[in-house]
């Protein structure tokens, strides 16, 4: 049997799931589809810079950030909305970037986890989370990180508050509680 | 996981929406939540989505007397919205048990409550289901129904509707504004949801080209002195109700003047108990009174094999809500 290029991004198994995963970010079409693929303009503001866009119109905001632009912080788990890997800021509020088609967010003002402090100056929940040990893979911590800053924008009053408010992260090494104790931390509960 | 390809058009205003929402198989994009991972998984197939997520119909405004909802509201935003916090808590806690705060965000008002069943045999291809394929029989009547309706349900369909957010308006006597390409028209909310039958199983009444456009809630501000959602689900957060109640009572004079009572996540949808309502009218408000008015609910009840838990389980959550407003001063 001949030797092939595997069409598969062997490079980016950050996670266990992340090969299988990584193989249809551009969404596979049918043979028989009779639909061309449509290119939608979209401009917006990612971690400050101005990108403008021609994107699948089929492409969620997930797949341009991780496949198009390259910023694979922003990490794609279900894909379905509900574990919270793809957390990213729209403003200063968080959404399942996997539930929003790229085409609807003309003019936004995004961030991802690659816009939120460096290495020398953490942000102070990226701080906590350290001084917490709240990862273990480190899959799920992007969007943990945002889905926090987003939470303690919204003032949480107490732990009750920010375990409710953190149930769209899931964490499969289950370090929720070393979550829920950063977010305090930083929020001073 | 993803579906087949469609077109995609952003709709320039609403009568351009509305115009292009009237050609067969399209199907409108608000914030995506439901109809993104239904197109992901095959579950739904539009030829072309008409995307009207950029049409200004997200207002939020009350006059004293009647809260309006544009339909493009997003969850988040109606809960965080002064007004409706002051005068329509029931409003607040319902969207507040439902979902996640990233989920939220995207949600709309009106994709809420023309949100699909969460029935498994309807998430499951490989699965019969008369309201994904119809003729194709239900396999949940007879097979793993623990979360199916206990009102309702009829032999093409016992999927229960998954909407909180509903059940709250349900139990407020809200208004829909549904628009077309013929006109504007108003029906009870109650009307959006028509009963399955014993071969259809709709999810709604609209037609094809139907938008809602807004919700209207009249005179519901009485009840915010006295008014709760109790959502029971299977964890405390991000899960949909096994059952849920949204219950409201004005007390005059130690009388209980007006009830209204709703339940989620027992029928095909918000399920209004009637007569448990007109079982408090003019009862103080005793714990008898509130087991009398729950048995009441219960009556009717044709649990399949694997929910007849939720029975009692709703006559205890009635007691637990009526006790938890009853309470309230």
């Amino acid at each position: 049997m001949p030797s092939r290029v595997l069409p598969v991004c062997h490079s980016r198994s950050e996670h266990p799931r992340a090969a299988s995963m990584n193989t249809h970010t551009t969404r596979p079409r049918e043979a028989n589809d009779p639909m061309p693929e449509q290119r939608v303009a979209l401009s917006t503001t990612i971690n400050g810079a101005r990108y403008d866009l021609m994107v699948s119109h089929t492409a969620t905001l997930l797949d341009v950030i991780r496949d198009q632009l390259d910023l694979t912080g922003t990490k794609r788990g279900c894909d379905m909305g509900g574990c919270g890997a793809c957390t990213v800021l729209i403003a200063s509020r968080r959404i399942a970037s996997c539930l929003a088609l790229a085409a609807s967010f003309s003019d936004a003002v995004v961030t991802t986890i690659e816009g939120v402090g460096t290495a020398d100056h953490l942000h102070p929940l990226q701080a906590a989370f350290i001084r917490h040990d709240a990862l273990q893979c480190g899959y799920c911590t992007p969007g943990q990180i945002l889905s926090g800053i987003a939470l303690l924008s919204e003032g949480p009053q107490s732990i009750e508050e920010i375990r409710e408010g953190m149930s769209g992260n899931l964490c499969r090494c289950g370090a929720h509680a070393n979550i829920v104790a950063a977010i305090a931390e930083v929020a001073g509960l | 996981m993803s579906g087949p390809s469609f077109r995609y058009v952003r709709a320039k205003g609403l009568a351009n929406a509305l115009s292009e929402g009237g050609r067969r198989g399209t199907a409108y994009l608000a914030g995506g939540t439901d109809l993104l991972p239904l197109w992901k998984a095959g579950l739904t197939t539009p030829q072309e989505v008409i995307d009207i997520s950029g049409l200004e119909l997200a207002n939020i405004s009350y006059d004293g007397n009647t809260l309006v909802l544009g339909a493009l509201a997003r969850l988040s935003d109606v809960s965080a919205h002064p007004e409706v916090k002051t005068h329509h808590p029931l409003i607040c806690d319902a969207i507040l048990a439902s979902a996640s705060g990233q989920v939220r965000n995207l949600a709309t008002v009106g994709g809420n409550l023309l949100q699909r069943t969460r029935c498994p045999y309807f998430r499951d291809r490989a699965l019969a289901c008369n309201k994904r394929d119809p003729g194709s029989g239900c396999g949940a009547r007879h097979g793993e129904n623990r979360h199916a309706a206990l009102f309702g349900g009829a032999a093409a369909c016992v999927a229960t509707h998954a909407s909180d957010l509903a059940v709250a308006l349900a139990a407020l006597d809200a208004e829909i504004i549904v628009s077309s390409a013929a006109g504007e028209r108003r029906l009870p909310l109650a009307d959006l949801y028509p009963l399955p039958g014993a071969s259809t199983a709709p999810d709604s009444s609209l037609a094809g080209g139907d938008m809602i456009t807004a919700i209207r809630i009249h005179h519901a501000e009485r009840f915010a002195p006295r008014s709760t959602y109790l959502k029971i689900r299977d964890r405390a957060s991000f899960e949909f109700a096994v059952v849920s109640v949204a219950a409201a009572l004005r007390i005059e004079d130690g009388v209980i003047a007006e009830a209204r009572l709703a339940a989620g996540g027992v029928a095909p949808l918000p399920w209004r108990l009637g007569r448990s309502e007109a079982a408090l009218i003019g009862r103080a408000a005793t714990q008898q009174a509130f087991l009398a008015a729950a048995e009441l609910a219960i009556v009717d009840a044709s649990p399949l094999g694997g929910n007849a838990f939720k029975v009692p389980l709703l006559r205890n959550a009635i007691i637990r809500a009526l006790q938890t407003i009853g309470a309230q001063s």
